[in-house]
């Protein structure tokens, strides 16, 4: 499987998700500055997690104006698969490739901590392989991860099966509707979610959890 | 010309920092104050242009970028 990840001024999580992509797949991973207007051919593109413009005006509102995006865009209405962590689902959701909003976390603390995600649905390839209903630890590290969206659009999400993952246990960090982690778009190919599976996936993480999205999804777009 | 947008959230959204700074007020001794929804505001300075083109314009930002009409609404004002 091909991957590229998508560059901003302020990502940080970049080099993570490079590093467990290529872990991973056993494939080179191509990156892509903001600025330019082409991707290169993958079968999967990731927005990676950080602080891209500072958040400023709103998390991810600047980057998902960039030049990049309409590329982006028209790669995921072509079912390309879109992968956005953390700031890349706060984009995600800014460009419209994802309904709803990510708000001020209702603490208004920055959450760095561990969290139980529950997936709660597999009809996507990047969970399909995943076994649902399985609880799995994952970090977050967010100030805007309360994920908000008006109620008929909740229903929608709820209906169609499109919320991959749920913070279970008690371990909301944010007040996210729903418990809402991660959705997926509605033909499934774009998912976007805050915890950081990208830095659960080798043993000096201190374990291996999040290897099973990354598989996931290699395995569905190798086949 | 000069112009400025109001962008504020939506009815029904929730407010952290607008509660928090209700909280604050409180904690300061303002009496009666039964709710805060927090803002923004942008004030644009725009080459000169009919007033409605101006609002047109002004709508279109608002639309693509300055409000996420998910979440929140917008108003302008032309000053």
């Amino acid at each position: 499987m091909k991957s590229a990840v998508i560059l901003f001024p302020g990502s940080n999580r970049d080099r993570d998700m490079i590093k467990a992509l290529e872990q991973i797949s056993g494939q080179p991973v191509a990156t892509v500055w903001h600025t330019e207007t082409e991707l290169p051919d993958a079968d999967l593109y990731v927005l990676p997690g950080g602080f891209s413009y500072g958040d400023y005006l709103r998390s991810g509102a600047i980057a998902a104006r960039s030049h990049i995006m309409p590329a982006l865009k028209t790669a995921a209405d072509q079912g390309r698969h879109v992968l956005g962590v953390c700031n890349g689902f706060q984009m995600l959701t800014e460009t419209g490739l994802l309904p709803g909003a990510l708000m001020r976390n209702a603490s208004l603390h920055f959450v760095c901590k561990e969290v139980m995600l529950e997936t709660t649905s597999t009809n996507s390839a990047f969970t399909s392989r995943m076994e649902k209903g399985k609880v799995w630890r994952c970090p977050v590290a967010h100030h805007d991860g309360n994920y908000f969206a008006d109620p008929e659009t909740l229903k929608e999400l709820e209906g169609e099966g499109r919320v991959a993952f749920r913070y279970a246990d008690g371990t909301n960090p944010n007040g996210s509707l729903n418990d809402i982690a991660g959705i997926t778009s509605a033909k499934g190919n774009v998912l976007g979610m805050m915890p950081h599976p990208e830095n659960l996936v080798e043993d000096l993480h201190g374990g291996i959890e999040g290897r099973a999205l990354f598989e996931s999804v290699m395995e569905n777009l190798a086949a | 010309m000069k112009a400025r947008v109001t962008v504020t959230l939506k009815n029904g959204v929730l407010d952290p920092q607008g509660k928090a700074i209700e909280g604050s007020l409180g904690s300061l001794g303002f009496e009666g104050v039964e709710g805060i929804r927090q803002g923004k505001v942008f004030d644009l300075e725009l080459a000169d242009r009919s007033e409605a083109e101006a609002r047109a314009d002004i709508e279109a930002m608002c639309e693509k970028l300055l409000a996420n009409t998910v979440i929140e609404n917008y108003s302008i004002e032309l000053l």
